[in-house]
């Protein structure tokens, strides 16, 4: 009510003097100007942040429009129901980069363009940022599944082992994350398994009876939101496949809220940047990967509010106790002892799938 | 008697026929168009990440060779009947009440109350439950700090939790539908009967409740359907320990954009949903004629 009784005092003479100072504010001064541009990213929740998007847009005179979204299947369904070109930018889960490329959707990048060797070496050498050659994706924030935990209610010696998950200790005390893909990798490397050594028979044979094993001792699984919240209420102590992503944006107010990996390895996940082929800004998109991947845009993003973890950029531009939060110090180690997600084949990716219902379902 | 004959219609342009124009468009647009592409697709198959035109049976051959999808179905039956029945319960009584006990002036006020909960989120109040039944919440809380429990009651992330989000909702529904209904009903009915001896019992099992079904009937059905939809919910407050239709749909979608087998899961549940309007079809009016 209050809006439309604004509106309708405004006078034609008032708005015709408005628009008039707006059009001499265009001419004279760029920055005042309507955006000259736009540009459309499909992206994972940390880059709505303004403080990410907005030295961009005021540094290419650009407006950027975001859709976020969660899971590579809604992105593919929001690309699948959208017209060639309305999309300039994707961010999305690493491992599924060759499958979209594959597609045809993704535009090669040209590695020369990026700070690449300021990257960290295991995550710019990950096997899914290229096809045959070809670079799809620029790797920009990784981290890791594991444990997160409340420090004040479990013992931390028990959380350096994947074995937790099956500890009776933690009966009915821990979150799982919604996500197939994490939780049977770690369960793989629990029994000693690479990822990568995961196939479908041994899927069958070795992992399901342990991921059904699992389930007496959960409580909730959840989406991030519902995971986190089931920590920060007490309704759990742990989430198996969270880790710094799942508890480093709370770590200022709730200290106790930890997270690591375990001894016997853990995952790391990557998220990459790619410019779709359709593009009809692909200048324009390449120019808002490159702010992405430079180091002001890299602390921007690590520590964005919607989740932090670590920038593939080591010279992020991060201070001090953001770098203690994100464990900066530890990487070298976490890096050696960590895997990287594999990449699965669609059969193989259909059958973890559905032993993930049938673990929801026992 | 003299026969009543309409007027006669000026320039021939008769808008009551053409009034209902908008909802057909509507109705096939938005439901009966998705509706069959749904069906169609669901014949399709996800193969090697890609999506093929396919006419086969195999998605629907896979969804009931599948314990564990077959059981999510009968879950998501359970809990969609659970809840509607215990809200039908909870909201007869009180619809009694409202028309029948309270003052008419009040009954305005009353059915505000009634609306109350539709103001606010579906989100904000599955996570509102939340904080009342989890183990910090207001409940386990109170209980320990009299003393009638040492450890906090597990009342959330179980199907119990899912079940009580429903009911709180479409209780109230029901509470709007049945006092539609009761409101609707001659009081002279009731005097007749009580005139030739009926006492409040025979009253209301006789004549009341046998009228009052219709308006039962409209709120339940709209409770189930909705009920076996929702995602939200058992998500939410039920903690997603059990699986139900929704929560394998999103999954084939968000994780996996295979359509192709939620679309067999949706067709499914579109059954069950015409099977049930089947089962309450004659009693899906508001009037009593």
């Amino acid at each position: 009510m209050t809006n439309l009784s604004v509106r309708s005092s405004i006078s034609r003479r008032s708005f015709l003097g408005t628009m008039g100072g707006v059009a001499a504010a265009s001419a004279l001064g760029p920055r005042l100007s309507w955006a000259a541009d736009e540009l459309n990213i499909l992206v994972w929740c940390d880059h709505a942040d303004p403080k990410l998007l907005q030295p961009f847009e005021q540094a290419h005179n650009v407006r950027v429009n975001v859709k976020t979204y969660e899971g590579t299947g809604t992105a593919l369904s929001i690309i699948e129901q959208s017209q060639p070109g309305d999309w300039d930018v994707f961010v999305i889960d690493a491992p599924d980069v060759p499958q979209v490329a594959k597609q045809g959707l993704l535009a090669s990048l040209n590695k020369d363009d990026y700070p690449w060797d300021d990257l960290f070496e295991q995550i710019r050498n990950a096997p899914y940022n290229s096809v045959e050659g070809k670079l799809y994706s620029v790797p920009e924030k990784f981290g890791y599944y594991g444990i997160a935990y409340n420090d004040s209610k479990v013992d931390g010696t028990d959380m350096s082992s994947n074995d937790v998950m099956w500890n009776p200790k933690y009966k009915g005390r821990m979150a799982v994350y919604d996500y197939y893909f994490p939780v049977i990798q770690m369960i793989a490397i629990s029994l000693g398994m690479k990822p990568s050594d995961v196939n479908v028979q041994n899927l069958e044979e070795k992992i399901r009876p342990k991921l059904l094993e699992l389930k007496p001792q959960v409580s909730l699984i959840g989406d991030i939101v519902g995971v986190q919240n089931a920590l920060v209420s007490g309704n759990v102590d742990m989430i198996v496949a969270g880790a710094e992503f799942a508890v480093s944006v709370l770590t200022t107010e709730k200290p106790e809220l930890q997270w690591t990996i375990a001894e016997n390895g853990g995952l790391i996940w990557t998220q990459g940047l790619a410019i779709f082929e359709d593009s009809n800004k692909k200048d324009l998109a390449n120019e808002f990967v490159k702010w992405v991947i430079s180091p002001e845009g890299q602390g921007l993003l690590a520590t964005s509010d919607c989740y932090w973890a670590m920038p593939t950029n080591s010279n992020a531009a991060l201070n001090d106790a953001q770098k203690q939060i994100l464990r900066w110090d530890e990487q070298p180690g976490f890096l050696a002892k960590s895997h990287l997600s594999f990449l699965p084949q669609p059969e193989l990716d259909s059958a973890m799938l559905e032993l993930w219902m049938e673990f929801v379902q026992s | 008697m003299a026969e009543i004959t309409r007027p006669p219609i000026r320039g021939g342009f008769d808008f009551s026929r053409w009034a209902i124009v908008p909802a057909i468009t509507i109705t096939v647009c938005f439901f009966i168009v998705p509706l069959v592409i749904m069906l169609l697709v669901s014949f399709w198959q996800r193969i090697g990440g890609k999506l093929e035109a396919t006419w086969t049976l195999a998605n629907y051959e896979k969804f009931f060779s599948r314990s564990y999808l077959v059981d999510a179905l009968f879950n998501s039956i359970e809990v969609a009947l659970v809840a509607t029945i215990v809200s039908v319960l909870l909201a007869y009584p009180l619809a009694h009440i409202l028309a029948y006990r309270v003052p008419q002036r009040w009954q305005r006020f009353a059915l505000i109350l009634a609306v109350l909960p539709f103001w606010t989120s579906y989100v904000v109040r599955s996570y509102s439950w939340l904080l009342v039944l989890s183990d910090n919440g207001i409940i386990n809380v109170a209980l320990q700090s009299i003393g009638i429990i040492d450890q906090p009651l597990s009342m959330s992330y179980n199907r119990g939790a899912t079940v009580l989000g429903f009911v709180h909702f479409f209780t109230m529904l029901l509470t709007l539908t049945i006092y539609a209904n009761l409101v609707q009903i001659s009081p002279s009915y009731r005097r007749a009967a009580a005139d030739l001896g009926a006492s409040n019992l025979q009253v209301f099992l006789r004549i009341t409740l046998p009228l009052s079904v219709p308006g039962i009937a409209v709120g339940a059905f709209i409770a189930f359907v909705i009920t076996i939809g929702d995602f939200i919910t058992p998500q939410i407050l039920g903690g997603n320990t059990e699986l139900l239709i929704p929560q394998a749909i999103m999954l084939q979608v968000a994780r996996a954009a295979n359509f192709p087998m939620a679309s067999v899961m949706s067709m499914t549940l579109m059954a069950v949903v015409t099977i049930t309007y089947l089962a309450f079809a004659k009693y899906l009016k508001m009037d009593r004629g």
